[in-house]
């Protein structure tokens, strides 16, 4: 998604740079395998995925069903393919929503000195805020809805894209085209668009996958802890919490939705360093810390 | 240098001022009456005007608002509406068990990740250097409850070496302690020990390029000499630094696990509140939660300066 981006504003064989690191292409590879397989949910899982089989509640994985059964009987690995649409997109939104907020507040704070102190203080609060116990406290009271959820998540890493964005800016902004763009009077939105903006694309794209990896953790914590979609929904995060109480005598139920979780989350990590090590070679690993 | 401590603590108010809003604001953003959520979804109408007079809800905001405030400077974080006990005193009673596992994840964190950080950033490039990076790839998305539910399924039913879950204090039975410590402080850490070795990895591999490192070697120091004295005291900063904003993580982290192991500390405490919808408990758990987390990061800053000379700026 983020590296088609990226080919426009980079010379030719990005790609062919990016994906010549074996491990980032794997993780590629099973990235996009991850995602077609939960687009094509109702193709690669049986006729009624959430079909309740009280005869064969905790069935061990085997031929038919390839993940077990869960506690009322349902097919663990239907369960996680459809699950997967939800999980991914809530990542999806969370990534976009955090990136153009974080972006539009750290150019601000970037670039007007006169609020740059009190909006940074307003994210100093905010990392203040550990993120589970906000999102979970939020999501609570509002009411879980994808809306919701994603603004919970979304809150706690806007700030990180906003210091981000907020230290190009201070270093972009003392360049002599900004100068020079500013001297011969074009309209500050247009400077800051035209002339400080790209330069944030680069360590922006790679924040980007991070957040997207977090907020999919995320929604597996709310889920698990039992704030996140209602129950019967299903996403890696409801899946676990449902096997949570049955884990002793159907260690599946926990084991195969955290593995999916685990290896979304890890391959997505990898392609966010790969592209880091393209992009930005001087973007230092300290970045990660953020994520 | 009392100066930059003094100048590091009045900054640290108006953040927190800020969290406070942000959390005052926070529990008037659900839809519908406050005091009915507080009072509970079974509350007759009696107890909701008896709730919403005891919160001083039936008063304006802006008087809300203040006495939020001006409790707060007085250090009260208001009272449980289950128990009638003053949040501080909730939280008191369950700090031991997340100070004794946050410790102890923090303690195995540093004792495995800073010399596995070191030895990747010496053999750069090498199989070990590959191994501690792809071990903190892993580490990074592994979920905490993962590899918690993971740790249980091997340690404690296949090989029935370890308890499954609970918690007990070390100041009466050590061993016992210790042996209910081990998974939830490993699983815990697991997270911070791919963080620190990353960072320190970064770190030290960017000081072994500078010129004292070179002269150290020049006049012929020792290779374990100049990695351990010389190298690692000058990446101390950024690792100090990083563990300074893990500990948001680590309340993260902590929340989650108490919750797998069963262990009755103040993140379980903060879950139970959340889904018992006792809410000036969660309130004051995060205004609590937040403070700790500013007072670590002043502590970090400050030590940072006593260590570092080019910090004090």
């Amino acid at each position: 998604m983020t590296s088609v981006e990226a080919t426009s504003k980079r010379p030719r064989g990005f790609l062919r740079q990016l994906f010549s690191s074996r491990p980032v292409a794997i993780g590629a590879a099973i990235f996009l395998a991850i995602i077609l397989v939960s687009l094509c949910a109702d193709l690669v899982t049986n006729a009624q995925p959430f079909q309740i089989r009280p005869r064969m509640r905790l069935h061990a994985p085997d031929s038919s069903f390839w993940f077990g059964t869960d506690a009322l009987g349902r097919d663990v690995f239907s369960l996680v393919v459809f699950g997967g649409r939800l999980s991914l997109l809530v990542g999806f939104f969370v990534a976009l929503v955090s990136a153009t907020l974080g972006t539009v507040l750290g150019l601000t704070a970037g670039y007007f000195k006169n609020v740059d102190s009190i909006l940074m203080r307003f994210m100093d609060a905010i990392m203040a805020i550990p993120g589970v116990l906000f999102a979970v406290a939020l999501v609570s009271l509002v009411g879980p809805s994808l809306a919701s959820i994603v603004g919970a998540i979304a809150f706690s890493e806007i700030p990180r894209v906003t210091r981000l964005v907020r230290s190009v800016v201070l270093t972009v902004r003392e360049e002599s085209y900004v100068k020079a763009a500013e001297s011969m009077g074009i309209p500050t939105p247009l400077v800051l668009f035209r002339h400080i903006l790209p330069s944030c694309v680069a360590p922006l794209i790679v924040q980007t996958t991070y957040t997207f990896a977090a907020a999919i953790l995320m929604e597996a914590v709310l889920g698990f802890l039992g704030v996140g979609f209602p129950p019967d929904v299903p996403t890696w995060g409801n899946i676990l919490a449902n096997g949570r109480a049955v884990f002793q005598r159907g260690p599946w139920t926990i084991i195969a939705p955290g593995l999916f979780l685990a290896i979304t989350v890890m391959t997505i990590n990898i392609l966010g360093d790969g592209l880091r090590d393209r992009l930005d070679p001087k973007l230092s690993r300290n970045a990660k810390v953020a994520a | 240098m009392a100066r930059l401590i003094l100048w590091r603590i009045a900054s640290a108010i108006p953040v927190m001022l800020i969290v406070a809003t942000i959390v005052f604001v926070l529990l008037r953003l659900s839809p519908g009456d406050p005091a009915a959520i507080l009072a509970g979804d079974s509350a007759g109408p009696e107890v909701i005007a008896r709730v919403r007079a005891e919160l001083g809800l039936d008063r304006s905001i802006s008087v809300q608002y203040l006495t939020w405030i001006g409790e707060l400077a007085r250090g009260h974080l208001g009272a449980s509406i289950m128990s009638k006990q003053p949040v501080i005193k909730e939280i008191k009673a369950r700090l031991e068990p997340t100070l004794v596992l946050a410790f102890a994840a923090m303690l195995l964190t540093i004792l495995i990740a800073v010399p596995l950080g070191a030895i990747a950033a010496w053999r750069h490039n090498s199989w070990i250097d590959r191994a501690v990076m792809a071990l903190s790839v892993v580490g990074f998305s592994v979920p905490v409850f993962m590899t918690g539910y993971i740790f249980i399924l091997c340690f404690s039913i296949w090989a029935d070496i370890l308890p499954v879950q609970g918690y007990v204090s070390p100041f009466s039975a050590p061993i016992l302690a210790a042996r209910h410590l081990v998974l939830p402080a490993l699983s815990l850490a697991l997270l911070f020990i791919a963080l620190i070795a990353r960072v320190t990895r970064s770190s030290v591999l960017e000081i072994l390029g500078e010129d004292f490192v070179r002269t150290a070697r020049a006049k012929g120091a020792r290779n374990g000499r100049i990695l351990w004295r010389h190298a690692l005291p000058n990446a101390a900063v950024p690792i100090i630094t990083v563990i300074g904003l893990g500990i948001a993580l680590l309340i993260s982290g902590v929340v989650v696990t108490e919750s797998v192991f069963n262990i009755p500390g103040v993140g379980r405490l903060t879950i139970d509140s959340i889904l018992g919808r006792d809410y000036p408990v969660v309130q004051g758990l995060i205004m609590f939660f937040a403070m700790i987390y500013i007072g670590v990061n002043l502590l970090i800053d400050i030590a940072c300066a006593l260590v570092d000379p080019r910090v004090r700026v």
